[in-house]
């Protein structure tokens, strides 16, 4: 019960896969070019990878960048929206907490 | 360099007209405006042309039949590369608007921009007319457990379906109201998913009448009606049930969405009682309609039309002219009507900016499709109007504001209190609006609680008042912008 990628070799759009390799809090997640970050982590089984300031999970809301509740560290780089971050061979992603963040 | 000179100073081109958002509504600007002589800069935050109606699959996966997951795709392909092989225009993909700079009250507004992954690449436009064409995104009114993962925008379901072939869900409700829903469940079914069912929190009989009150206007717009024809076909084929007149109340589960709460809703949304249902899902895609993007046409001074919080537009005239000087705008920002009614709108836009011929015959039709497009968006709107009644599913704990996790109770001690009544004051007690989204999701739906709760805002603009559309780092502001174009 989770969201997945559609399968390739049914895909009616006859689409190709190059295999992308990105680390999720440290362990290595599989996925393919051209996936967003949001779209990797819903195809690796997540649904969920940001707490808010009362610690409730996040993950995917508007999917079109908008909502902020997506929000990931990419190579360092805090409060990335997942759903509009192509993922690259070798990123590192890790989920945040809203309150490491401080105060806006 | 001075307005309306080219880039080389050798030949005068025609004015510069920058275009932001390439959907339906910028694109076609861009190419009507490009018809019209002018020099043209398209600015999107996408890497690729095509807004929300026409998204594309990313290059990587050289898909070798995209076209099978669009309505129309081959008129827009050859459209996106006319405008953007067109040796007067300039498309800068992956950028985004983040400022609008009124610096001279009389002219169009400078327009910031940054470009590009880190560092991004901080720019400044100079146009002589401005075409707003940002579109909308979807709103879904708070309900008990919608901030629980797997409770997905019926827009982000669209999305990363068609964007990156990724299905939400294995067992998924739709559910909220208008025609939208309709591709939403037929994508999904087309990933592989199982849609239970879709919720049309509309009764049939006012679906009906809105839609079948003037049948000469829907055969107008006949493109869209075939369409909508075909996924309602799709929706029987996989004999998914269509339930009008029911809404979903509550999501619930540990951690994500387990099971939805449905209950049928009268005429202006109340719930009628005892006719709950509880119904197992691991994904539930809500939309009940769509709110403008209407930032930067807020800082580029438009006027703004509309009263209640939810029917708040940009105002245009006939030429598709805002009160601002030099600031056209075009698609869903003017009205929800879809995307065949945001191109009619951007050709007329895009026209008129470039400084085209008032009396150029291919405006005729055009002008009469704009029209049909507006009358398409009335029926919609009268065919599937928010109920008034719909905060009654609403509980003390429901959060309103996602980001700051503000619930209902919150927002009601505020309007309820004198000290508090005025909204500003209200949003800096409560917060809600003043987390990350800075309150995209959560602005009108406050703006329209506080209305009913007898602490109305006097400024329909104030839930769209985002003077920086766009995070942007310290260090992107201090690093020196690259040279401003003329
Ligand atoms: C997620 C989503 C999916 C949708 N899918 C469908 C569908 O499948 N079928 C359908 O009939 N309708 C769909 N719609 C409805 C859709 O809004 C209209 O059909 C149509 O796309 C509207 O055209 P437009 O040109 O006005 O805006 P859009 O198509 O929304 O285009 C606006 C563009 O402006 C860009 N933009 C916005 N702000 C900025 C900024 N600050 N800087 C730079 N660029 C900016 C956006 O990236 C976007 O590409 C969808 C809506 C949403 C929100
Ligand atoms: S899901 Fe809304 S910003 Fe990414």
């Amino acid at each position: 019960m989770s969201p997945r990628l559609v399968p390739h070799a049914t895909d009616p759009v006859r689409r190709m896969e190059t295999p992308v390799t990105v680390t999720v809090d440290g362990e290595p997640v599989r996925g393919i070019a051209g996936q967003t970050v949001a779209g990797l982590l819903l195809a690796s089984g997540r649904t969920a990878w940001r707490a808010t300031g009362s610690g409730a999970p996040r993950g995917v809301f508007c999917g079109i960048g908008v909502c902020f509740d997506c929000l990931v560290t990419v190579n360092g780089e805090r409060d990335v929206r997942a759903c509009r971050r192509r993922v690259h061979e070798g990123d590192a992603v890790s989920t945040q907490a809203r309150d490491e963040r401080g105060e806006r | 360099m001075s307005a309306g000179t080219g880039g080389t100073g050798r030949h005068v081109v025609g004015r510069h007209v920058v275009v932001v958002g390439a959907g339906p509504a910028g694109l076609a600007a861009a190419d009507a405006a490009l018809a019209a002589g002018a020099r043209v800069t398209l600015v999107d935050s996408a890497e690729q042309p095509g807004g929300q109606y026409h998204r594309m699959l990313p290059d990587a996966y050289e898909a070798a039949n995209p076209d099978v997951l669009q309505h129309g795709y081959n008129a827009f392909e050859q459209r996106s590369m006319r405008v953007i092989g067109h040796r007067r225009s300039t498309w800068l993909a992956d950028t985004s608007v983040w400022a609008i700079e009124r610096d001279d009250p009389s002219r169009a507004p400078l327009v910031h921009v940054l470009t590009g992954g880190l560092p991004r690449e901080r720019r400044t436009l100079r146009p002589d007319a401005l075409v707003l064409a940002p579109g909308a995104h979807d709103r879904v009114l708070p309900f008990p457990g919608w901030e629980l993962p797997g409770v997905f925008t019926a827009g982000a379901a669209q999305a990363l379906a068609k964007g990156e072939r990724v299905a939400v869900g294995d067992r998924v409700v739709v559910a909220g109201t208008g025609p939208f829903l309709l591709p939403v469940a037929v994508s999904l079914l087309e990933a592989g998913s199982r849609v239970v069912e879709v919720l049309e929190a509309a009764r049939a009989a006012s679906a009906t009448r809105g839609w079948l009150r003037k049948p000469w206007e829907l055969a107008a717009q006949a493109g869209k009606t075939g369409e909508l024809a075909s996924y309602t076909a799709a929706l029987a084929r996989e004999r998914v049930p269509y339930l009008p007149g029911r809404a979903v109340i509550e999501a619930r589960g540990d951690g994500r969405v387990e099971e939805v709460v449905s209950a049928r809703v009268r005429g202006d949304w109340s719930v009628v009682p005892g006719t709950e249902r509880v119904t197992a899902a691991d994904a539930v895609c809500v939309g009940h309609g769509f709110t403008p993007r209407l930032e930067l046409a807020v800082a580029s001074g438009c006027e703004l039309r509309g009263s209640a919080p939810a029917e708040v537009f940009v105002e245009v005239d006939g030429e598709q002219r805002t009160s601002a000087p030099g600031v056209y705008a075009a698609g869903e920002v003017t009205g929800i009507a879809g995307a065949p009614a945001a191109r009619a709108e951007g050709a007329v836009a895009g026209w008129f900016a470039a400084g085209g011929d008032p009396s150029a015959r291919t405006l005729a039709p055009l002008r009469r499709a704009r029209d049909q497009g507006r009358a398409f968006a009335e029926r919609l709107a009268h065919a599937h109007p928010v109920g008034r009644e719909w905060p009654g599913w609403l509980r003390g704990d429901t959060i309103v504001c996602r980001c700051e996790e503000t619930d209902y109770a919150a927002v009601c001690a505020a309007a309820g209190d004198p000290v508090s009544s005025e909204a500003r004051v209200a949003r800096l007690g409560t917060r809600a609006g003043l987390g990350p989204c800075q309150g995209r999701m959560c602005g009108v739906t406050v703006a329209e609680l506080r209305a009913r709760l007898g602490a109305p805002d006097p400024d329909p603009a104030a839930p769209h008042r985002r003077p920086v559309a766009e995070p942007i780092r310290l260090a992107e502001l201090a690093a020196p912008p690259a040279e401003r174009e003329g």
